[in-house]
C-alpha cells in the first residue's frame, strides 16, 4: 500500500496571534510552527499501517523553505520520503490543486489529510483534493482500517458516529481518535539522525490562479470584565442569564 | 441569477441551522436583488422555508437519498445550482455540510469560504468576514470566482423571518448513486441527547470535577436546561468522557448561545474552541483561573456545592417560567 500524508505547517496552539503589514499578514515573529495536530494523528496512523500491514509512507507539504523543519519532523517520526511543493499556500483550492498533482504522480492508495488546519480552519483541502483526483472521500474520520482494497472507517457526525466502507483510492480528513493521544509518535534521536538522510524532494507548483484572497485580519473586540456573582446568591446568576443575557 | 441554499433536514425535519442558512441566503439575495432558492432532500415540509424568505424550494423525495451521501448530495446541489444559475451557494457548518462543501466547490469551480460570520460586503467585489486561527482572529476574504460558496457559522447570523409565498417543486434528479463510492453501513446516534453542534446551551466539565463518577452533576444541569454536555481535553484523554465531547482548538468547536464551564481552568487551547459562544459562564474555585478573563459571568466557588444548588434553582425557574 502506498500512503501519502498531507502535512500543514501551523503555529503552535499556544501562539499569540498578531498581524503585521497593516493587518494583512500573520506575524510569525517568535511563533513556533508545528505539524497540524489533526495531521499528527493521521501520520501516526500511517506509521501503524506501515509497521503492521506493510506500507510506504510519503509526506507532502505545500509551502516555502521555512516549512522544512516541520516536514523533517514527519520524516523523523518515520515517513520514508518527503515532497515539498515550493509555493506559498494562499487558498485551499490552490493547495488542493498542488496536492492533486503530487497525488496523481505518486499513484497512492490512501491519502491522509486532516479535518482542518488550525490556522485558517478552512476544512476544504482534503475534499477538494479527493474530487480533483476522482478518489473517494471520508471526512472527520476517527477510525480507519484497511483490508486489501477496502477501507472501513468511522466518521463523527453531529451527535453520533457513522460507520462507512469505501474502495481505494481514498482520501480522509482525519482527527483525534485515529490513534490514541498516548500513541502519538515523537521523534527520537535515531529518527532525527535518519531523517537527515531521507529524500526531501522539492517540486515546482502547477496551480494557476486563486479562488479566494485573504485580505485584512482583525482581532475580536476585547471582552468587558466578568460579572462575579456570589456563590451564596445563585438567584442573581439566574436573573442575569434570563433578563440581561437573555440566554435562558 | 439566484442564491441557492442547502437546507439540511433530519428525518424529514429541518434543522435550526437550515433556517439560519436560509436567513443568510435571503440576506445576500436582498443585497444583490436576486431570488432565493433552496434545495432539500426528503424534507416533509419544505413550505416552512418560506418563513425565512425562500421563494422556491427544490425538494428531492427519493428513497435512494434517504441516507446522507456527500458525493451524491454535492452532485445534486451542483446540478440545481447550474440549472438555476446560482451565483452564491450557502450552507450551514454542520458536519454534513462541511463534508460536502469542498466537493461542491470542485463541481462548480467555486471559491469556498467557511466559518463566515456576517453578510458579505458586495460594494467592491465580494468580501466575507470569517473566523481564523480558531476564533483568535477574523479574516476578510474576497471570493474572486464567478460562483461562490459560503459556509455560515452556527448562531453567527441568527434567524431572520421574512414571510414569503414559497413554491415547492418536487425535484427529479439525473444523479445516480455510485456503487464504487463511500457506503454508509450503520449510524449510531444518541437520540436522547442534544448534540454539541445543534445545542443552544452547552454545559462543559473539566478536571476540577475530579472523576467520571461526578459527572451526574454536569448531566443533571444539562438535562434541566435541555443542553448538550461537553468536556475539556484532559477529561476525554483520561477516558472520563468520550472523545466526541472534547471541545476546544483540537476538539469540537462550540458556537452555542450559552456555554457554562465547570472546573475548567481556561487554557488558550480550550478558549479558542469555545470563544464563538455568545454568553460564557465560569464556575471555578480559583479566582485566578484564566477563564474568568474570558467569561461574561462567573462564580468563584466549589463546583460540588454550586452545581447542585444551581440545578435546583434552575428547576424552580423553569417550573415558574414554563
Ligand atoms: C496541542 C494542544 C492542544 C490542546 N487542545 C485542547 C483542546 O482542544 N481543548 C481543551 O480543553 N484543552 C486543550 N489542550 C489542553 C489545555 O492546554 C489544558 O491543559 C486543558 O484545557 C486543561 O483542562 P482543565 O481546565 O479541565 O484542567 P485544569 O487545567 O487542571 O483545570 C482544572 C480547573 O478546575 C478548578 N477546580 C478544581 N477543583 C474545583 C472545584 N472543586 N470546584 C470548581 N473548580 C475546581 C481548578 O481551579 C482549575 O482551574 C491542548 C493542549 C495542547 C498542548
Ligand atoms: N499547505 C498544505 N500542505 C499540505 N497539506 C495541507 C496544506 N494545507 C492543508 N493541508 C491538508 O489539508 C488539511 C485541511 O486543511 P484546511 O482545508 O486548510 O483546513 C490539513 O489538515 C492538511 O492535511
Amino acid at each position: 500500500m502506498k500512503i501519502l500524508v498531507c502535512i500543514s505547517h501551523v503555529p503552535d496552539t499556544t501562539s499569540k496571534i498578531n498581524f503585521t503589514d497593516n493587518d494583512t499578514k500573520f506575524d510569525t515573529n517568535g511563533v513556533q510552527f508545528v505539524i497540524n495536530p489533526n495531521d499528527e494523528f493521521g501520520l501516526t496512523r500511517a506509521m501503524w499501517f506501515k509497521e503492521k500491514q506493510g506500507a510506504s509512507v510519503d509526506v507532502v507539504t505545500v509551502g516555502s523553505k521555512e516549512t522544512e523543519p516541520t516536514i523533517r519532523k514527519a520524516l523523523a517520526i518515520g515517513a520514508d520520503q518527503a515532497i515539498r511543493v515550493d509555493t506559498e499556500p494562499k487558498d485551499g483550492f490552490q493547495v488542493a490543486k498542488e496536492l492533486a498533482k503530487v497525488a496523481k504522480d505518486g499513484n497512492y492508495d490512501l491519502i491522509i489529510a486532516g479535518r482542518e488546519s488550525i490556522d485558517y480552519n478552512g476544512g476544504m483541502v482534503p475534499g477538494m483534493l479527493a474530487k480533483l483526483i476522482g478518489a473517494n472521500f471520508i471526512n472527520t474520520c476517527v477510525s480507519l482500517e484497511i483490508e486489501g482494497d477496502k477501507a472501513t472507517a468511522i466518521r463523527e457526525i453531529d451527535g453520533g458516529k457513522e460507520t462507512l466502507t469505501s474502495s481505494l483510492p481514498l482520501v480522509i480528513g482525519g482527527q483525534k481518535g485515529l490513534v490514541e493521544e498516548s500513541d502519538l509518535k515523537i521523534p527520537n534521536m535515531r529518527g532525527i539522525m535518519m531523517a537527515r538522510k531521507k529524500p526531501l524532494n522539492v517540486v515546482e507548483p502547477v496551480a494557476d490562479g486563486l479562488s479566494t484572497e485573504a485580505k485584512k485580519f482583525s482581532k475580536p473586540a476585547p471582552k468587558g470584565d466578568v460579572k462575579l456573582v456570589d456563590a451564596e446568591n445563585i438567584d442573581e446568576l439566574i436573573d442575569l442569564l434570563h433578563n440581561e443575557a437573555k440566554a435562558i | 441569477m439566484s442564491v441557492l441554499v442547502y437546507t439540511e433536514s433530519e428525518n424529514g425535519k429541518f434543522k435550526k441551522a437550515a433556517f439560519e442558512a436560509a436567513s443568510y441566503a435571503k440576506g445576500i439575495a436582498k443585497q444583490l436583488g436576486i431570488e432565493t432558492f433552496a434545495i432539500s432532500f426528503n424534507a416533509e415540509n419544505a413550505n416552512d422555508l418560506g418563513t425565512y424568505g425562500v421563494e422556491k424550494a427544490f425538494n428531492l423525495s427519493n428513497e435512494n437519498f434517504s441516507k446522507f451521501n456527500a458525493e451524491a448530495y454535492a452532485e445534486v446541489i451542483a446540478e440545481v445550482a447550474k440549472a438555476q444559475d446560482a451565483k452564491v451557494i450557502v450552507l450551514s457548518q454542520s458536519a454534513n455540510a462541511k463534508y460536502l462543501a469542498p466537493l461542491l466547490a470542485v463541481h462548480l469551480e467555486a471559491g469556498y469560504a467557511s466559518n463566515v460570520v456576517e453578510l458579505p460586503n458586495t460594494e467592491n467585489g465580494f468580501v466575507v468576514k470569517r473566523t481564523a486561527f480558531t476564533n483568535k482572529a477574523f479574516n476578510e476574504t474576497a471570493i474572486t470566482t464567478d460562483a461562490k460558496i459560503i459556509g455560515v457559522s452556527s448562531n453567527a447570523y441568527g434567524l431572520h423571518e421574512a414571510e414569503t409565498d414559497i413554491q415547492v417543486e418536487d425535484y427529479q434528479t439525473n444523479v445516480v448513486l455510485s456503487e464504487a463510492g463511500v457506503q454508509v453501513q450503520s449510524v449510531d446516534k444518541n437520540k436522547d441527547k442534544v448534540s454539541i453542534a445543534d445545542a443552544e446551551i452547552v454545559i462543559s466539565g473539566g478536571r476540577g470535577l475530579k472523576g467520571p463518577e461526578n459527572w451526574h452533576l454536569v448531566e443533571d444541569l444539562a438535562e434541566t436546561l435541555g443542553a448538550a454536555t461537553a468536556c475539556s481535553k484532559p477529561v476525554s484523554d483520561m477516558g472520563w468522557r468520550p472523545h466526541s465531547e472534547h471541545v476546544g482548538q483540537t476538539g469540537k468547536p462550540v458556537a452555542s448561545n450559552l456555554y457554562i464551564a465547570i472546573g475548567i481552568s481556561g487554557a488558550i487551547q480550550h478558549l479558542a474552541g469555545i470563544n464563538a459562544s455568545k454568553v460564557k459562564v465560569v464556575i471555578n474555585n480559583d479566582a485566578e483561573a484564566p477563564f474568568f478573563k474570558a467569561a461574561d459571568y462567573g462564580i468563584v466557588g466549589d463546583a460540588f456545592e454550586v452545581i447542585p444548588k444551581l440545578t435546583e434553582k434552575l428547576k424552580e425557574f423553569k417550573a415558574n417560567n414554563a
